[in-house]
């Protein structure tokens, strides 16, 4: 055989498989979104779930997601702004550095149902916080936590040096450089990191069945107090996700319509991510263009 | 004689900037530090309770690696419990790399089609999908598994449908788009002048690829598998749904069976704190978190050789 025809089969190939993946990615989005769609209403959305009769929404799982995105994305975004920072701009390159990068490289690989583990000994258990939201944070926050910072990372690294070297020739502290000079030309970026993370986050489960708990108690939508038990503010009670949600009634298999719940639930956090990665792509570059003028 | 002095002592007082440069440094490291806290206190707990098997429940390291029944509230024929590891750590490492295997032709295949042969189909049609697609949770792969591989697989090879070839099914859509991605940066960072010169020197395209473009990312493409593995081996829910959960030897590719993190999600909740049965469940975190250290160990293997070539 000459290395035409090999040539010409080979691609033949590459054509064939990379079809194959197209094909089996399509068929794969397509089928959630096809058998998910149809189980959409107002109603699923918003009303409460059931555990042993048909009809139930997931309405308190979808708002405990959203509740505990925020909360994790509230502590865990400081944190990671400030040891990006540290990282790559004060930070010097010796092994104490690069010790540091390989430790938060190894967080970054953990499994998450070792980082729901560690949540479950540390917090549920040893400081007494029990099943709860502030939990689950914690624990969103130790699986978010890598991600975040070397997206930061990254975006601090695509701001030229010729920025750093202008505020600190004005007369301008390393720390002023960074927070006058540095941040405002990151924004978009870190924008963009920060919007995909808390896609990962929202459908996060493993890290969250020991840590938050696999129960969604009845909320109160008109109590706002805390402190009260049935209020939905109250970061104290136990709160299953919409992703905990589907694998709970999937392994249990006590409710009657749980393959309709459950495609339901796999459309909308699908539709999430979606519009997740969507908002990322679009605010990341109107920020740009308004920030920058170009 | 006074003036000069307080002149003096103001000169030398810290400035504001000067100050606020020394507080916003304090809280970044701060939070670094916090970071490595976080990172050793998770090694730390890990370790002390799955090494507690071990100090205080007196069984031997060889029988929990290599004992074959998995039963910790009973004891076996010898007088001691039953803790035997042997089918979840096979299980999980059958799973991880079956899938790795099906799942490398494909991202490879794929990103070379992206990156060679079509790059504008590639960015307008596969990148993005691919993208998307490393974004869905795991539980979702997991339902999908539940309601269309197993089905599929009973009514081929009979039996319950769960089991490892089932769980290899969700895990080979479920590493495709990560590795595929990594990949394609993989053969993104060759440079374009080896491209040329195979050209120029009468070499197809084929050829190119081949012993050219393949050969020069080799470290990044391994990279790129390894990491898929890394995330097949800790993946919990997905494989957890459709694997059975039998925690005995893998007989076939279709009999129910278990892994390391199947037996951690359904076992942790259901066993008392301190017991036997709990401390044993924590030996089994400690092999997964051992393992991710391993994969971490060989893709900073891999990258330090890649270098040096």
């Amino acid at each position: 055989m000459n290395s035409k025809t090999q040539n010409k089969i080979a691609i033949g190939g590459l054509y064939g498989i990379a079809g194959l993946v197209v094909l089996i990615l399509l068929a794969l989005l397509g089928y959630i979104l096809a058998s998910g769609v149809p189980q959409l209403s107002w109603h699923f959305l918003t009303a409460p779930g059931k555990a042993f009769l048909k009809g139930g929404g997931v309405g308190i799982q979808l708002y405990n997601s959203f509740y505990l995105l925020i909360l994790a994305m509230l502590i865990s975004f400081p944190i990671a702004l400030g040891a990006a920072i540290y990282l790559y701009e004060y930070a010097k390159d010796n092994w104490v550095t690069t010790t540091i990068r390989t430790a938060i490289e190894i967080l970054s690989s953990l499994p998450s149902v070792v980082v729901g583990l560690f949540g479950f000994l540390f917090f549920v258990v040893k400081l007494h916080l029990g099943f709860s939201i502030l939990s689950g944070a914690f624990a969103l926050t130790f699986f978010n936590l890598p991600l975040l910072t070397r997206s930061i990372e990254d975006s601090l690294r695509t701001i030229s040096d010729v920025q750093r070297e202008g505020g600190l020739a004005l007369g301008l502290s390393r720390w002023e450089t960074v927070t006058r000079v540095i941040l405002p030309a990151a924004v978009p970026s870190i924008l963009t990191g920060v919007i995909l993370s808390a896609g990962r986050v929202f459908g996060e489960a493993a890290a969250l069945i020991y840590t938050a708990g696999q129960s969604a108690p009845a909320l109160d939508f008109t109590d706002w107090n805390p402190f009260n038990i049935s209020s939905p503010l109250n970061p104290m009670r136990p709160a299953e996700t919409l992703a905990v949600h589907i694998w709970k009634i999937n392994s249990e298999g006590i409710m009657p319509d749980a393959k309709a719940i459950s495609s339901g639930s796999s459309a909308v956090l699908v539709i999430a991510i979606l519009l997740f990665n969507f908002a990322a792509r679009y605010l990341g570059k109107r920020l740009y263009k308004r920030l920058t003028s170009a | 004689m006074k003036t000069t002095e307080q002149l003096e002592a103001k000169l030398k007082r810290r400035s504001k900037a000067a100050k606020l440069e020394i507080w916003g440094r304090l809280v970044s490291l701060t939070a670094l530090m916090l970071i490595v806290a976080v990172v050793v206190a998770i090694i730390g707990f890990v370790a002390s309770k799955g090494i507690a098997t071990f100090t205080s429940n007196h069984v031997s390291l060889w029988d929990f690696l290599s004992g074959k029944s998995w039963n910790p509230g009973v004891n076996g024929a010898n007088g001691k419990p039953e803790v035997g590891a042997l089918p979840m750590i096979v299980g999980s490492f059958l799973i991880t790399i079956l899938s790795a295997i099906v799942a490398t032709p494909f991202a490879i295949g794929t990103a070379v089609f992206m990156n060679e042969i079509s790059p504008n189909k590639g960015a307008k049609i596969l990148q993005p999908v691919t993208e998307l697609l490393v974004g869905i949770p795991s539980v979702v792969y997991g339902f999908i598994g539940l309601s269309v591989v197993v089905p599929t697989t009973r009514a081929i090879f009979g039996g319950s449908g769960f089991g490892i070839l089932s769980g290899t099914c969700v895990l080979f859509v479920m590493i495709l788009p990560t590795v595929t991605s990594m990949s394609a940066d993989a053969l993104r960072a060759v440079p374009r002048y080896y491209r040329e010169a195979s050209l120029a020197l009468g070499a197809t395209q084929w050829q190119t690829i081949y012993k050219v473009v393949l050969r020069a990312a080799t470290p990044g493409l391994m990279t790129a598998v390894v990491f898929g593995m890394a995330r097949a081996f800790g993946e919990a829910l997905a494989v957890q749904m459709v694997i059975g959960n039998a925690a005995l030897m893998p007989n076939s590719l279709v009999s129910p069976s278990s892994t390391l993190t199947s037996v951690l999600t359904t076992g942790i909740g259901n066993t008392v704190m301190g017991s036997l049965q709990n401390n044993a469940l924590w030996s089994l975190a400690l092999v997964l978190l051992f393992m991710s250290l391993v994969f971490n160990l060989i893709i900073r293997l891999i990258g330090r050789k890649g270098r040096l070539q």
